[in-house]
């Protein structure tokens, strides 16, 4: 069967009947989303284990005796892989996009079905593939989540050997899949969207997972590119990228190659994969913040402009990572302006989501905390950006604490907080159950509160000049001793958040088996997704017919209407207003 | 600009201006096939355009020795490149004939036109591994010199690309043979000629840069900035 997405033929939907068709090989959106979500989650919580340990460490050195400094590395290396890469842009791509695309546009599915299973597919295997470097001799590589030659390969450093293999090649794979999943992606915004979903009538949740898919698109070869031939200077002995040197006193066969170069490879993927994390997330908060106003999304077409624009710009900044490697300051200072400019659709969307707040009827139901929340982190993180992409403030911050506060709020828990509020907020939707109020507002204030408890610290640290990426201090004396019970204290707050997290997993888990049967549309939302005949949608999404959008995705507290939202797929009659006007078609 | 005009609406208005129901085209599968075939070719292009850069960045470097110029060197004289050349130009021109052939709904040009179009693109392939086997055989090892590196990845992938079109190309054929219509294989060989012709256009700015001398990939990594 072609192109269910797109055929509006019911009876050519044959729903799978078999456990396997339905919930393994499945090729439906819906199952595939589900299954990149939990595949994205579980290796996240490997993630998170792995940030408590090195945690523990830097909180209390010299008190546990299995992390020694290459343990140490490897934890740093695999935290920061797992959750940019597997977690953050598997989740939000791979599972909201997947769940939500179809759904928001109306479509019986994606355009490709076959293709977006093997997207799943090949996404778990470069899990695996990960994962497997845990348990090979060196075990997984310790080169920094960047990693750069010539260290990432040299002997000294850490799964030198088979880690840093496993690693390239688990990044070739998942890009593989990435992009099976976003031709889909990008192809059925494009060509499937229902009658009368016009580009502009997207919810700004689709807007931002389809610039953030075409972004991806074109990123992620650069990292291709860098993956291969490191596998081949690994592997064969080629010079690409490193250099003639002496390793452990030998020499080696390196002809003279330029790390430099990796560099400016990883960050042409690199800075763009911020906003490949970050639009889809801008995106579903807008969508939150809206629904749980009872408002209408201030400045929609201004949103999807600077979704657009942060997208292009994206593409010429990525060298204001490199500030210390050496540029000509005419680069440093044409990489800073353009990273400045980027702060202006980024402001512009901040005030927006303010505004969209600003007399709204603001529900705080535990999505919409997550939403606030993420106002808080992400101007929060957004502002040190300001101070980082400057070349001379940057100089001396660079490597310090301060680097790994900023982009931990910017990039970490800004995004996260927007996927706790997307998870809550569709969860009745994906479900059909809803979950405890109570557990989720201890979840969310725990996590809130506790990665200020973190990271404003850090800041601080940073300021002092506490370098990152060392297992331990050593003598320093620039560095006074109240550093150090800083330091213990962000370790004691990270475990919190970290075991505060198993509220979450207990309330999910909980609520799917016991929770409460949710009422259909629980929030009151006009977008698509929730207007499906059954919910949890069934396999094809809407039953008979396609549906028929009318309107744009935010028509909340329209005046002369009864109801308080007017549903996209709903025409509005004479006999529903009360002002006595004629309704629009 | 159609993009402004789309991005200029104002979905709040209810008016058709904002893109009422009567927009609507209904659905269209080849027009979405089409779609994400343009975005492989994006991605193929990015590809290969990273690699290129690449390569004049690197060739900046004193180690590089460019594969042409000094009359030892392998490609100054580059018959054996052209002969290649010539086999995949042989593969396009052949995908093209099927294709009309198809339209035509005349069978025996069909298939005729793409059994020589992947004839053509195996013999490339394997022309090409020759080369590999015959620049061994000089000393040019892929390890020798960044140039011999480049030139080993970049006609590894391109070959890559090849076998997973042939790999599509089969799977189209097959869909045809079971379904006994002619007229069904037009839209989709449309998509794999074009994406043949645009492997084609690789090579062609592929082999220029391997064969180029130093001083015109000096040149050109200077207009980069390297």
């Amino acid at each position: 069967m072609q192109h269910v997405a797109i055929a509006d033929q019911p009876d050519e939907l044959h729903d799978p009947q078999s456990f396997i068709a339905k919930y393994v090989w499945s090729q439906d959106h819906k199952v595939i989303a589900i299954q990149y979500g939990g595949t994205a989650i579980f290796v996240g919580l490997i993630a998170l284990v792995l940030s408590g340990l090195m945690r523990l460490q830097l909180g209390f050195p010299d008190t546990f005796d299995f992390i020694d400094p290459s343990s140490y590395l490897q934890f740093v290396t695999m935290h920061g892989m797992i959750m940019v890469i597997y977690l953050l842009t598997a989740l939000l791509l791979g599972g909201f996009g997947n769940y939500l695309i179809p759904l928001m546009v109306g479509a019986r599915d994606m355009v490709f079905p076959f293709m977006n299973m093997l997207s799943y597919w090949v996404y778990l295997l470069s899990v695996l593939i990960l994962l497997a470097s845990f348990f090979v001799p060196g075990g997984p590589t310790g080169a920094g989540w960047t990693l750069y030659p010539p260290q990432a390969i040299l002997e000294g450093t850490p799964g030198y050997d088979w880690g840093i293999l496993l690693m390239l090649v688990s990044l070739a794979v998942f890009i593989v899949a990435f992009t099976m999943g976003g031709l889909n992606y990008v192809t059925t915004v494009l060509q499937a969207r229902c009658r009368g979903m016009t580009l502009m009538r997207m919810p700004l949740t689709i807007w931002g997972i389809f610039t953030a898919t075409v972004l991806g698109i074109l990123a992620f070869p650069a990292l291709l590119v860098s993956a291969i031939m490191m596998i081949l200077d690994k592997t064969l002995g080629t010079s690409f990228f490193m250099p003639v040197l002496v390793s452990l006193g030998e020499s080696l066969e390196y002809t003279g190659g330029s790390p430099i170069l990796f560099q400016h490879l990883f960050w042409f993927f690199g800075h763009p994969e911020v906003y490949i994390v970050a639009l889809p997330a801008f995106g579903m908060v807008s969508d939150v913040l809206s629904v749980h106003a009872r408002k209408n999304i201030f400045g929609y077409r201004m949103m999807v402009w600077a979704i657009v624009a942060i997208g292009g710009l994206s593409f010429i900044v990525w060298a204001h990572h490199m500030y210390v490697s050496g540029m000509h300051p005419a680069f440093g200072f044409f990489f800073a302006t353009t990273t400045l400019i980027i702060a202006v659709p980024t402001a512009i969307k901040v005030y927006n989501w303010v505004l969209t707040l600003w007399r709204g009827n603001i529900h705080l139901t535990v999505p919409m905390l997550f939403a606030i929340g993420f106002i808080f982190t992400f101007t929060h993180g957004g502002l040190t950006g300001l101070f980082l992409g400057n070349v001379t403030i940057d100089l001396p911050l660079s490597d310090t604490y301060f680097v790994v506060a900023h982009f931990h709020m910017v990039m970490g828990v800004s995004p996260i907080m927007v996927l706790f509020a997307a998870i809550y907020h569709w969860f009745p939707l994906m479900s059909g159950k809803m979950f405890n109020e109570t557990l989720g507002k201890w979840h969310f204030w725990c996590t809130f509160l506790g990665t200020y408890a973190i990271y404003l610290p850090m800041h601080y640290l940073g300021f002092l000049g506490v370098p990152r990426r060392y297992f331990a201090m050593g003598t320093t004396n620039f560095i006074p001793e109240s550093a150090q019970t800083l330091n213990a204290q962000i370790t004691i707050a990270a475990l919190l958040v970290g075991l505060s997290q198993l509220i979450f997993l207990y309330n999910i888990l909980w609520s799917l088996r016991y929770g409460e049967k949710s009422k259909k549309n629980p929030w009151g939302a006009a977008s698509l997704e929730w207007q499906t005949p059954d919910q949890p949608p069934r396999h094809g999404n809407w039953g008979p017919e396609l549906p028929e959008v009318h309107r744009w995705a935010y028509d909340y507290s329209v005046p002369g209407v009864k109801e308080d939202f007017i549903p996209q797929n709903h025409p509005v009659t004479a006999e529903e207003r009360t002002d006595g006007e004629g309704g629009h078609a | 600009m159609k993009l402004l005009k789309v991005l200029g609406t104002k979905p709040w208005l209810h008016d058709t201006e904002a893109g009422g129901v009567a927009a609507y085209a209904g659905p269209d599968n080849e027009a979405a096939a089409r779609i994400a075939l343009r975005f492989v070719l994006a991605i193929v292009g990015v590809l290969f355009f990273l690699f290129i850069i690449t390569f004049l960045s690197r060739s900046q470097y004193p180690d590089f020795e460019a594969l042409a110029g000094a009359p030892w060197q392998p490609f100054t004289d580059p018959t054996r490149l052209w002969f290649n050349t010539s086999l995949l130009f042989m593969a396009s021109v052949a995908m093209q004939w099927g294709l009309g052939g198809t339209r035509q709904g005349k069978l025996n040009v069909a298939v005729t036109g793409i059994s020589a179009a992947v004839f053509f693109t195996l013999m490339f392939i394997v022309a090409q591994m020759d080369l590999w086997l015959h620049l061994q055989s000089m000393g040019y090892y892929i390890t020798s010199n960044p140039a011999n590196s480049y030139f080993y990845v970049l006609t590894a992938i391109h070959a890559l690309h090849l076998i997973g079109g042939l790999v599509i190309l089969s799977n189209v054929v097959f869909r045809v043979w079971y379904d006994n219509k002619l007229e069904s294989l037009a839209a989709p060989l449309q998509l794999c000629t074009t994406y043949w012709h645009f492997l084609f256009g690789v090579w062609l700015v592929l082999f220029a840069l391997l064969s180029s001398r130093p001083e015109t990939i000096n040149a050109l990594a200077a207009m980069c900035g390297f």
